[in-house]
């Protein structure tokens, strides 16, 4: 059963083992083991994200290409399911035409960028895409009559997914079941669905064709492999699990703006958390969504005692002012690329190896 | 041994004028442009106006991007920390130059036009010092791993940027222009703004001097030899990584210059512009052709040129216009304008 | 005989994965043209990539002129006195042929008198003297590759494969170009598959195959013994012309 699921690529070592078991285990109860709207808050985006950071893995750690524009397609996902449920009401007829709208925009937005540019270098593709997604976000905040422009949109979900709907009326484990711990069991849900499905697509023949093709693109096309074309479909894949991603996060924050799905800060976060999670293992999504998110909540706390204990010290209380808590993880990001390409998981397992 | 087709024996005789034409197409691209958007702006003054916006703009982004394309070309090397030294040269500049407008003219509300050369100048030392230390750090231990070199220059970037708001603080810095490069020169019912004229003779000047390095001088000749066949370069006895760093500082200078340059025309910094002007930058050497200086040039120009004109006529579509440039010069040319041989 | 320029010893050059040499055993006599041969991919092009420093030796000793060349840096090999003429040519297609060719010489503008002889022996590089490089023929390219390499006196030459492509009218005028260079005191380490082009210029040839050395001798022998051409070179040596 688990190996089935898992499609029998485990995470390998038992440290490894137990932290992932530990971080799913906490998201799975989350809102009973950490009750408050924040704390639920923050297991709703560590859900988001895994899938997020995964798909993206998908792109840079399976097949060797580097994007920049996740979330351009992360946000079309939530434009669309967003879009929809402001102009036609909160139904979930709206919020599947939103997500299927989206999808099919995202994917043929990727299909013609892959054809465009992935036939002649990576570098390339880094660049194209980097500019079609900042191109995209100041599309996206002109068009104020359709987005909401730079304030973006607010708009009610489904009556189920609300704090007003009742599940039941008694309390469970001291826990009020209302609509918003629905709405987190849809996003846990679809969530693990989503990146189980994602296990499946790098342990197929599909993966394996993807990982040849990073490992050495040359002999592959030697060996009669379409290059262009399997780059072209992970890439579609990936954008379509970003707009999934996307979807749910608007479904989840009933508000969608340019801050909080097209700016390149999120982009350059999903970055930081595959390669600190780990490239190229898909449980490196986990781990590194995981740790990124809670970082910068309590990574930024540890830094502001910190500036204050350095208080009169030149330079260093600004060096560990809480907002400068991404140059540390940038920092961190640096040597990981040097020193532990494989991130937190492939140190994990190769220290089993050892 | 290595997967190297046979070159063509030779072109073939075609008709001189028809060859004529195709050899100089690149280059006509921008007086075709020009003259299109004249009758689309409908307004010659206007149009001389914009022209003269875009081509300032173009020069601009000529300065910053010309470095990038010289660094790829010689070493396969992309440096998305790029857009750093374009931050940290504003920042720099910015500095000395309000430094030194507060001791020329205290209790002005301008800056200084004596403190702008100086500042170029600290802006430029900064930024290729610098360069030294990332070429060192951050670029050499990933030569020929793309992947790796995105990635690394990507955290290199993060990083500089927020250093920038460790030593400037948080908040953009605004930099009034002093007042001999601000208004316009009125001739007719033509207004020719004084601060895009600078930046035209500036990057004009730049151009200039580079085309004449890379064509006349014997480091010129290694660098144009070395972005066609590295090997080749290391075979007949001259060390291609000196001169690769040589070309990293004096691109990362550029980058600098740049900075302050564009900083001056916004007339405002902050620590992301780098970032942003990045993605110009991109566009300015896919569509010119990675690793051609010329090519960079006529590029930076159409870039310039088309953000003004589709600003005036379609405001919305300023930055996707350009998007669709350079759709459409890949189309014609996959490789660029002016595409450099490469073994 | 005196100590030869060049000698490998026990050379192995790997790439990627693949063991390209296994052991290349050899020298350069000086003053001479030597021949290396041998069929496609035995390994004679990877020969003279890891004596130039291009590919790195993973075992064994290069020595140039009784000095130790394994593992220097290409431009310090260069320097040691040693020009290369790859397979490719390595003509630089956006430079004009002289910009070519005051590259090649290292010491500054190419000296006059050399110029005269190198226009003596290729009289179409005095025509394109201005002209791009790139807009040259095959044939001229290959003049303009060797050319480059005999601007100044060197001590080794490493040519690979000149006459690959060219027309014979060309390669006359090759063998008689590197025939006025004998006359020089260069030692020549030339790679050909053209058995009438290596037969008319060898003093000595060794013979390559598997990525080791199965042969090596006078050309003058090689070429009186043709049962031995035979089982060395087998069918695959395109006996031209």
């Amino acid at each position: 059963m688990v190996r089935w699921l898992l499609s029998g690529d485990y995470p390998r070592g038992l440290a490894l083992n137990l932290g992932i078991a530990a971080i799913v285990l906490a998201l799975l109860f989350a809102p009973f083991l950490f009750p408050g709207t924040r704390a639920l808050n923050t297991a709703a985006t560590i859900c988001i994200f895994i899938v997020l950071v995964a798909s993206y893995d998908l792109l840079l750690g399976y097949t060797g290409i580097v994007s920049f524009a996740h979330t351009m397609f992360y946000g079309i996902g939530a434009y669309g399911v967003a879009i929809l449920l402001q102009r036609y009401g909160a139904s979930w007829g709206a919020v599947f035409a939103g997500l299927g709208f989206g999808l099919a925009v995202s994917v043929l937005l990727a299909f013609v960028i892959g054809l465009f540019s992935l036939r002649v270098k990576a570098i390339f593709f880094a660049m194209v895409t980097l500019a079609v997604a900042s191109a995209f976000a100041i599309l996206a905040s002109q068009l104020s009559g359709l987005t909401g422009g730079e304030d973006g949109l607010t708009y009610r979900v489904p009556r189920m997914l609300t704090p007003a709907f009742r599940l039941m009326d008694e309390q469970l484990l001291g826990v009020t079941m209302n609509g918003r711990i629905i709405a987190y069991y849809l996003v846990f849900v679809v969530s693990a669905v989503a990146f189980l499905v994602m296990m499946r697509i790098v342990n197929s023949p599909f993966g394996r064709v993807l990982a040849s093709i990073r490992e050495n693109a040359f002999r592959a096309e030697a060996l009669g492999v379409r290059t262009v074309v399997y780059r072209s479909l992970a890439s579609c894949l990936a954008a379509g699990f970003a707009t999934l991603a996307g979807a749910l996060m608007a479904l989840w924050l009933r508000y969608t703006g340019p801050d909080v799905t097209l700016s390149f800060t999120i982009m350059v976060d999903i970055l930081l958390m595959v390669v600190i999670g780990g490239m190229g293992t898909m449980y490196g999504a986990i781990v590194g969504a995981a740790a990124f998110i809670l970082a910068q909540n309590y990574l930024k706390d540890l830094m502001g005692h910190m500036a204050e204990a350095t208080a009169g010290i030149p330079v260093l209380p600004d060096l560990l002012h809480p907002d400068r808590w991404l140059l540390w993880l940038g920092l961190l990001f640096i040597l990981s690329v040097y020193f532990f390409p494989t991130g937190i998981v492939g140190r994990l397992r190769k220290s089993r190896q050892a | 041994m290595s997967p190297v087709p046979e070159r063509s024996a030779g072109t073939g005789l075609s008709h001189p004028l028809v060859e004529r034409l195709r050899a100089a197409a690149p280059i006509l691209t921008v007086p075709v442009l020009m003259l299109l958007a004249l009758p689309a702006t409908g307004d010659p003054s206007a149009w001389v106006t914009l022209t003269l916006a875009g081509l300032a703009m173009g020069m601009m982004i000529f300065v910053m991007a010309s470095g990038l394309t010289l660094v790829f070309g010689l070493m396969d090397v992309l440096n998305f920390g790029h857009g750093a030294f374009v931050s940290i040269g504003a920042f720099v500049g910015a500095s000395v130059m309000l430094w030194l407008s507060g001791l020329l003219d205290p209790g002005g509300v301008t800056l200084h036009l004596a403190a702008i050369l100086p500042a170029m100048i600290a802006a430029m030392v900064v930024t290729g010092a610098l360069g030294v230390g990332f070429e060192k750090i951050i670029i050499r231990p990933v030569y020929g791993q793309h992947l790796k070199q995105i990635l690394i220059t990507m955290g290199g970037l993060i990083v500089a940027e927020q250093l920038i708001y460790v030593f400037w603080g948080p908040d953009e810095i605004p930099l009034p222009r002093p007042d001999a490069l601000r208004g316009a020169l009125v001739f007719g019912d033509v207004a020719v703004e004084k601060y895009r004229l600078f930046a035209v003779v500036l990057g004009l000047a730049i151009f200039l001097a580079m085309h004449l390095l890379l064509a006349r001088t014997k480091i010129g000749l290694l660098i144009r030899a070395g972005v066609e066949n590295g090997e080749m370069v290391e075979a007949l006895g001259y060390r291609i990584k000196r001169l690769f760093v040589g070309v990293f500082v004096v691109g990362s200078a550029l980058a600098g210059l740049g900075g302050v340059m564009w900083g001056l025309y916004q007339e405002v910094i902050t620590a992301q512009m780098g970032m942003e002007i990045m993605v110009l930058v991109f566009i300015v050497v896919i569509i010119g052709g990675l690793g051609s200086v010329e090519g960079c040039f006529l590029g930076a120009l159409l870039v310039g040129l088309m953000a003004n004109y589709t600003g005036f006529l379609v405001p919305k579509l300023a930055l996707g216009s350009n998007i669709f440039l350079m759709v459409l010069i890949l189309m014609w040319r996959p490789q660029g304008l002016i595409p450099v041989a490469k073994r | 005989m005196s100590e030869p320029l060049l000698t490998l010893d026990g050379v192995h050059t790997h790439i990627g994965h693949y063991h390209i040499l296994q052991g290349v055993d050899f020298s350069v006599p000086r003053g001479g043209l030597t021949m290396l041969i041998g069929r496609n991919g035995a390994g004679k092009t990877t020969t003279m990539r890891t004596i130039m420093g291009l590919w790195r030796a993973s075992r064994g000793a290069i020595t140039l002129d009784g000095r130790d060349i394994t593992g220097l840096a290409t431009p310090d090999i260069a320097q040691a006195n040693v020009a290369y003429v790859p397979e490719d040519m390595g003509i630089f297609s956006d430079l004009t042929v002289r910009e070519n060719m005051i590259l090649a010489a290292r010491d500054g503008e190419p000296k006059d008198d050399r110029l005269r002889w190198i226009f003596r022996l290729f009289p179409a590089l005095e025509k394109f003297w201005s002209l791009e490089a790139g807009a040259l023929s095959g044939g001229q390219k290959q003049m303009l590759a060797i050319a480059r390499a005999m601007i100044e006196p060197r001590k080794l030459l490493l040519v690979d494969e000149p006459t690959k492509g060219l027309a014979p009218a060309i390669v006359g005028a090759l063998i008689e170009a590197f025939g006025e260079l004998k006359k020089t005191d260069t030692t020549i380490l030339l790679v050909e598959q053209n058995f009438h082009f290596a037969r008319a210029l060898g003093d000595d040839v060794v013979v390559m195959d598997d990525g080791r050395i199965v042969h090596r001798g006078l050309m003058a022998d090689l070429a009186a013994d043709e049962e031995l051409q035979q089982n060395l070179l087998g069918l695959s040596l395109e006996m031209h012309q």
